[in-house]
């Protein structure tokens, strides 16, 4: 797609395609690549851009937050029960304790820095809602590739595969497998063992939805005639399946993960405020409503900050994936 | 009609079949790989050799894993004697063993439990579906307008805001600070209707909130499509009046992928109610179930998974029905 810099005349990017079939010669064309198309389509939704600034930010504290903590100086799990009445145990103060030296008031009964929790459990949720995406995405391109392509019996398992998958009362399974599972597995143990089992469950009742939709690309794709091409030209499976259909599935993908990840976030936010998820002390929106639950009535200022960062998160990853789909969409007007 | 009907019971009863094998293969198999004893895993850390051992003999852990399975899957329709010689507990059909924390057998938990879960979800699911298809086709009708966009936005907020939230929120605002709704926690079948209905009311709205914003989205779309259709020009040409033509040429076409994507959505039903009744505290089976965990209560949790599945098995079956009943063109047979 590089152009050679001598044969550019001026001002090519203004060339209007009805002025270049006049066939005056002196314009041309520029070719634009689909990732053109939709980078410049994508600029221009102002919504879906607002979604992706919150995402890189948030993508920047979680990576800094011990940086970020640090600044202020409350570490997440130490409390001080200086800032707490000494009777209710409540923060002293107005609004749950809010001050310029605790931005977001402090917890109730421990005295912790709001925070600091809300900044490191933002790093709890993103890792565990990208890499369960990721998981899901490997396995449903996987199997709604393999689906699609082979079609017959193949198909038809995987294919049942996914609906019962889709169909079961998914949080309860979760919850049944979490609690089954061991406290020490691959090596691990603590807090860092439940985050990867969050990561596998939430990855492996995922990828149905991820499957689907490349199953149902693949199967139409199948039939073009740039797969005949390769296949004629003695491509075998595994390049018709790597080399020629998944580069024209990327769009897709890219869309569905980019939408998969908020829901990630509400379930790994509820599994933690039903008490399954990250265990206590390390700090998570989920977890930090669970204790909100039991105080809110006296403190309501503390399930409003863990509340907000779950919504914003979640909406700011809902925009952003419904702006790259419009973008990537080739039937868009915009 | 009865041959589809019997059709369709065949599949519930496969799907159930792969439930049930799954929850076995959760409880029974998984924690085996993985390098627990089953055993305590069932009576928790602190039991002794002993005890472990009558376990095992009880609940005939030590027999090949097939016979487990058939003596689990037999035990549901039939009943089952745990134990042999002179200490034997039977438990009667449908049994899904006992629990661990109230040793009562894990049905009658479950028959209390599960009036609650399906009025919760029940009512939710009918505030949602009309909630939802109205506001879509209000919003179909009036596009571009005020009410349109006000309508789309929330949609976008109502499916980002995790309900355990919007929960907490509804119910310090009216049953904390206003006082305008008391919460009954201990609901039986024996309460009033009236009861019920206030006990229900702020989560019904809270869990049928999230989803009839995305219904209100679907419905629009579609809406706008059908409405585009041929025949709805020819039913105008005809003299049909606009509000048949909206309620009984266009709708009726609208409905059917609402109706698809409402029966994939059961499933996400019962897990907002599980959330809903943990944050309102509702005697449901998703507070049991959560109770089950904390207690590491392994055949209450197995007994609430299966009841579930087997409600959204069913739950399926009436959305397949109602396919005909809106569709003309389905034929059921």
């Amino acid at each position: 797609m590089t152009a050679p810099m001598h044969d550019t005349p001026t001002d090519t990017a203004k060339a209007v395609p009805g002025e270049a079939a006049g066939g005056s010669g002196a314009t041309k064309v520029e070719g634009r690549s689909l990732k053109q198309i939709a980078w410049n389509r994508l600029k221009q939704d102002k919504v879906a851009l607002a979604g992706g600034i919150v995402v890189v930010l948030l993508v920047v504290v979680s990576v800094f937050a011990p940086v970020i903590v640090g600044l202020l100086g409350h570490p997440p799990n130490v409390g001080d029960l200086d800032t707490l009445e000494d009777l209710t145990n409540l923060p002293k103060g107005v609004l749950g304790g809010i001050s310029g030296d605790h931005l977001f008031g402090v917890e109730p009964n421990t005295g912790r820095d709001v925070f600091s929790r809300i900044v490191y459990g933002a790093r709890i949720s993103m890792l565990v809602a990208v890499l369960a995406a990721l998981v899901a995405v490997v396995l449903g391109t996987l199997f709604g590739i393999v689906a699609g392509y082979f079609g017959g019996w193949v198909d038809a398992v995987i294919s049942r595969a996914m609906d019962v998958l889709l169909s079961f009362p998914q949080l309860l399974f979760i919850i049944a497998l979490v609690s089954v599972l061991p406290d020490d597995l691959f090596g691990l143990s603590g807090s860092g063992v439940r985050i990867v089992t969050l990561i596998m469950v939430i990855g492996l009742f995922g990828w149905p939805y991820i499957g689907r939709i490349v199953r149902g690309q693949t199967l139409s794709l199948r039939e073009r005639e740039y797969v005949e091409a390769a296949r004629s030209l003695g491509g075998g499976r595994r390049h018709i399946l790597f080399r020629e259909l998944l580069p024209n599935l990327v769009a897709p993908i890219t869309v569905y993960t980019t939408l998969m990840i908020p829901t990630n976030i509400l379930t790994e936010a509820a599994l933690s405020f039903l008490g399954v998820g990250v265990r206590p002390p390390t700090a998570s929106w989920g977890g930090m409503l669970r204790d909100a639950l039991q105080v809110y009535e006296h403190d309501p200022m503390f399930m409003v900050f863990p509340g907000l960062a779950i919504f914003v998160t979640v909406l700011a990853f809902n925009l952003f994936g419904d702006g790259l789909r419009d973008a990537l969409d080739p039937k868009g007007t915009r | 009609m009865l041959a589809y009907l019997i059709r369709r019971l065949g599949a519930v009863i496969v799907m159930l079949l792969v439930v049930i094998l799954t929850t076995f293969f959760i409880f029974y198999v998984l924690p085996k790989w993985s390098g627990q004893d089953i055993a305590v895993l069932f009576a928790g850390k602190n039991s002794g050799a002993e005890q472990l051992e009558g376990i095992r003999q009880k609940l005939g852990l030590s027999d090949p894993l097939l016979v487990q399975f058939w003596e689990f899957v037999k035990g549901i329709p039939l009943g089952r004697d745990y134990g042999s010689g002179d200490d034997v507990t039977h438990c009667g059909a449908p049994c899904l063993g006992y629990s661990f924390r109230t040793e009562l057998p894990v049905w009658e938990t479950v028959k209390d439990a599960l009036p609650v879960t399906l009025a919760l979800a029940g009512g939710a699911a009918v505030l949602w579906l009309i909630g939802g298809v109205t506001v879509g086709v209000v919003s179909a009708l009036k596009r571009g307008s005020f009410w349109d966009r006000g309508a789309m936005i929330t949609a976008l907020g109502g499916v980002s805001m995790p309900i355990f939230f919007t929960g907490m929120i509804a119910m310090g605002v009216f049953v904390h600070s206003l006082g305008w709704i008391s919460m009954d926690d201990s609901l039986t079948t024996k309460d009033s209707i009236g009861t019920w209905v206030e006990t229900m009311i702020l989560p019904w709205i809270v869990l049928a909130f999230l989803q009839a914003a995305m219904y209100a989205r679907l419905t629009r779309a579609t809406m706008l499509e059908v409405l585009g259709e041929d025949y709805i020009r020819t039913a105008r040409a005809k003299g049909v009046t606009e509000p048949v033509v909206i309620r009984r040429h266009a709708l009726r076409s609208t409905m059917t992928p609402i109706l698809t994507v409402f029966g994939l959505d059961l499933g996400i039903l019962i897990g907002g109610a599980i959330l809903t009744e943990t944050t309102f505290n509702l005697p449901g089976l998703g507070q049991e179930a959560v109770k089950a965990i904390q207690g590491k209560d392994l055949p209450m949790i197995l007994g609430v998974t299966l009841c579930t599945a087997l409600a959204i098995a069913l739950a399926n079956l009436v959305v397949d029905l109602m396919y005909a009943v809106i569709d003309p063109r389905v034929r059921l047979g």
